[in-house]
């Protein structure tokens, strides 16, 4: 397993792509995060915005950029044929995966930690001065405050489940671009219709079963129970939808021909 | 020694070369790969079952009695207003001064207990000729407004502004509106003097006879909360504004004043009933609503087309990868053999990919638009009716936006030669500036620039409902998908984004190897 692991940290760390995709999801995620507190002010008498959300929308944009660099590390190597290469050498096809999934979370870890870290005392910045205050009723916004240290450690699970929730498709998939579709679409759909849904019900099963909807709740500082879905349990959707993936991809890994 | 040898020919007839030939090699290659077949019908039923399961998830909130009153022109609108009025006769004329407009806001977010003095922009204030007292009928009026000045406006959606500036007993505004057949003519004044036309006004068929009279009305106060679980509330207003110098002109005039509170019924809150006093030649008449086309209490016909955007996604897919699976395959040096002219070759993927998916989305359009609406009115739903053109720009605009979508696709996956890249490209040029605008924490101007200058501008030429700019409403923002450009302005910046990508591809395609 270390042997594997090891050969996986050279693949993605030689791969010419990954420096600019872990160097462009963290500029996007920061650029967004910090135009939308900018853009934001919230009047004395309340702008029904949770501070931690909006100096974490950033990640609405990086988690796609997260998604293409976990899809690469897979479907990239089915594209080249490398995969017949990686599976001559590492036969135990389970153990490839696993030893994808453990690089790939180191990886999204540290990036995604770079860019949550970044966001955070961005907006610790901004925020106060947009109308964000004691006197408003916000809570000082930092990252000593419980509430917003579990936004911004849950932001990096967050996108670390994202990341392995790609791999696991893309073992499924195969296809980069098909791999990528999928992924997108069904992280973008429940946000959208829990938007233009206007029974109470519906958009509040959407958001519980959606990828993105439930595992940002995690981002919630304010107003925790008007949440359609705990933090942690929502965040518990995301981690189901990537177990399930990974075991989806690793059961056609191991079925199917490379 | 031989004389010359002839060389060899095959004894096959030479291929044709032509366009039609090109683009048979293309179609043949679309409907041969199973995955891009399969995923165009997948496109397709994605639409159409996103769309429905959108469409089960309205519920109405008009609580089964969904009537809205129709314009002349069977638009939707809002006709709430206190009338105190006479009848006239063949043509005639009315002239006020209008020395006050004040107004009562009930518990705005800044003041959640209070009734705040405060008028609201649109609060309109004046002078109407209406062809009857029922919802909806013909009218045209001069008015004062809240914040917008002197304005003189008809049968709902026609609004042409007079002065600007507001009323005060210091500068009282007067205020004319005649009749001449069926023209009807505002006039204003500072002084009651010198008078200016603002408008003229030709209502078709008006009755010989029709209500003239004083209007007060106050649109409610709309809050919308921002983000992903935001709703909208409204909140009552009421205007009162005070009349003097009262004259008119005309047969039929000159009797009693009978009052209206036009589509509000007696009971509920006391503040929406209104009031028209008189003494001494001054009038003081209350009134809350407003006299408007009409955009919020009810469902759009585009609401049953929430889907498309999925549709996207899948046609951004198979678009890319018309092109992007021949470099991978090495494909592309085979076909460019058999047709060196690489514009063409382009031009021909052009057309079969959008043709394509052009069919695809108008039948998934077509069926899921009256199906959608069939739950939606069973749900209980008031649907807003737009005329059949617009109902058919709204079905042939989602298959041309599918459409022009793929071919930029294609366009960019010739640029990027990568499907990965390519389909990454796009989702964040298309799919994520269209999430972000509407289910986002974003404030709306943010959403609206990026509304008008991403591809996904393309959008709008689904909206059904014009954007008139005389409604005063919370409501007119992307969060409630309404956009920032016309219809074909927004699908007019797609394809400056589609052509620009086309051209360039061309340009690339032509230079480099392939």
């Amino acid at each position: 397993m270390r042997q594997a692991v090891h050969a996986e940290w050279t693949k993605l760390r030689t791969e010419p792509g990954t420096a600019w995709l872990v160097l462009a999801f963290i500029a996007l995620t920061v650029a967004l995060s910090a135009t939308a507190a900018a853009a934001v002010t919230c009047p004395s008498t309340g702008c029904g915005l949770d501070p931690g959300r909006l100096s974490l929308t950033g990640l609405d944009l990086g988690q796609a950029v997260v998604v293409i660099l976990a899809v690469l590390a897979m479907s990239g190597e089915f594209s080249t044929g490398m995969i017949r290469t990686t599976l001559a050498a590492m036969p135990r096809r389970i153990t490839v995966l696993a030893a994808k999934s453990a690089v790939l979370t180191v990886v999204l870890l540290a990036a995604g930690s770079i860019a949550v870290l970044a966001s955070v005392l961005i907006g610790q910045v901004i925020l106060p001065a947009h109308g964000f205050t004691a006197a408003n009723g916000f809570a000082p916004f930092s990252l000593a405050d419980g509430p917003v240290l579990r936004a911004a450690a849950g932001s990096v699970l967050y996108l670390t489940l994202i990341g392995l929730l790609s791999l696991g498709v893309a073992s499924a998939v195969r296809d980069s671009a098909v791999a990528i579709g999928v992924l997108l679409g069904l992280l973008y759909v429940f946000p959208v219709m829990a938007q233009v849904v206007t029974d109470p019900d519906w958009r509040e099963h959407l958001q519980q079963i959606g990828p993105m909807t439930a595992g940002l709740a995690i981002q919630a500082t304010t107003n925790l129970n008007s949440l359609p879905i705990s933090p942690w349990a929502g965040l518990g959707v995301l981690a189901t939808w990537a177990a399930a993936a990974l075991m989806v991809g690793g059961l056609l890994l191991r079925l199917r021909d490379a | 020694m031989t004389a010359g040898t002839t060389p060899y020919r095959s004894g096959l007839r030479a291929g044709r070369d032509g366009f039609p030939q090109l683009l048979r090699a293309e179609w043949t290659k679309f409907r041969t790969v199973r995955g891009w077949v399969v995923g165009t019908w997948v496109a397709a039923l994605v639409m159409v079952l996103v769309g429905l399961v959108a469409a089960s998830g309205f519920h109405a909130f008009c609580g089964g009695d969904c009537s809205v009153p129709a314009g002349p022109d069977g638009e939707a609108v809002t006709d709430m207003f206190y009338f105190g009025h006479q009848p006239l006769e063949g043509d005639g004329s009315m002239t006020v001064r209008v020395t006050s407009l004040t107004g009562l806001i009930t518990y705005p977010p800044d003041h959640p207990n209070d009734i705040v003095p405060s008028v609201m922009p649109w609060a309109k204030a004046g002078v109407i000729i209406k062809e009857s007292t029922r919802q909806g009928s013909a009218y045209a009026a001069v008015m004062v407004t809240g914040s917008h000045g002197v304005r003189m406006q008809d049968n709902y959606i026609h609004d042409t502004a007079g002065s600007a500036g507001g009323v005060s007993a210091a500068s009282p505004r007067w205020l004319r509106l005649t009749r001449s057949g069926d023209s009807l003519t505002g006039y204003e004044s500072a002084d009651g003097t010198h008078w200016t036309r603002i408008g003229t006004a030709y209502l078709a068929g008006l009755p010989a006879t029709v209500q003239v009279g004083l209007f007060v009305t106050s649109p409610f106060y709309m809050v919308v909360s921002p983000g992903i679980a935001g709703g909208t509330s409204s909140r009552l207003t009421q205007a009162t504004a005070v009349f003097d110098q009262v004259s008119l002109e005309g047969d039929g005039t000159g009797g009693a004043w009978t009052r209206d509170n036009i589509g509000i019924g007696p009971g509920g809150p006391a503040l929406a009933q209104g009031g028209f006093e008189e003494s001494g030649g001054r009038f003081t008449v209350s009134g809350t609503g407003d006299i408007a086309p009409r955009v919020d209490g009810g469902r759009r016909i585009e609401d049953t087309l929430h889907g498309t955007f999925v549709g996207l996604i899948v046609m951004i897919v198979i678009g890319s990868m018309f092109i992007t699976a021949e470099y991978r395959r090495g494909m592309i040096r085979t076909t460019l053999a058999a047709s060196p002219g690489r514009g063409r070759m382009l031009a021909a993927k052009a057309i079969v990919i959008g043709s394509v998916t052009f069919v695809a989305g108008l039948a998934a359009a077509a069926v899921v638009l009256p199906i959608g609406e069939w739950i939606l009115r069973a749900n209980g739903n008031y649907i807003f009716p737009v005329p059949p053109l617009t109902e058919l720009r709204v079905v042939a605009g989602t298959a041309a936006l599918l459409a022009v979508v793929a071919v930029l696709a294609l366009a960019i996956g010739t640029m990027l030669r990568r499907s990965a890249e390519a389909v990454t490209t796009l989702i964040v040029m298309i799919v994520v500036p269209y999430v972000l605008a509407i289910a986002s924490p974003l404030p709306d101007a943010a959403s609206e620039w990026l509304l008008r200058l991403t591809p996904a501008a393309g959008f709008a030429i689904q909206q059904s409902l014009p954007r008139y700019p005389q409604v005063n409403s919370a409501l007119l923002t992307p969060l409630h998908r309404f956009y920032p450009l016309e219809p074909w302005a927004g699908f007019a910046v797609l394809c400056a984004y589609t052509a620009l990508a086309l051209g360039l591809a061309t340009f690339l395609l032509r230079r480099r190897d392939a």
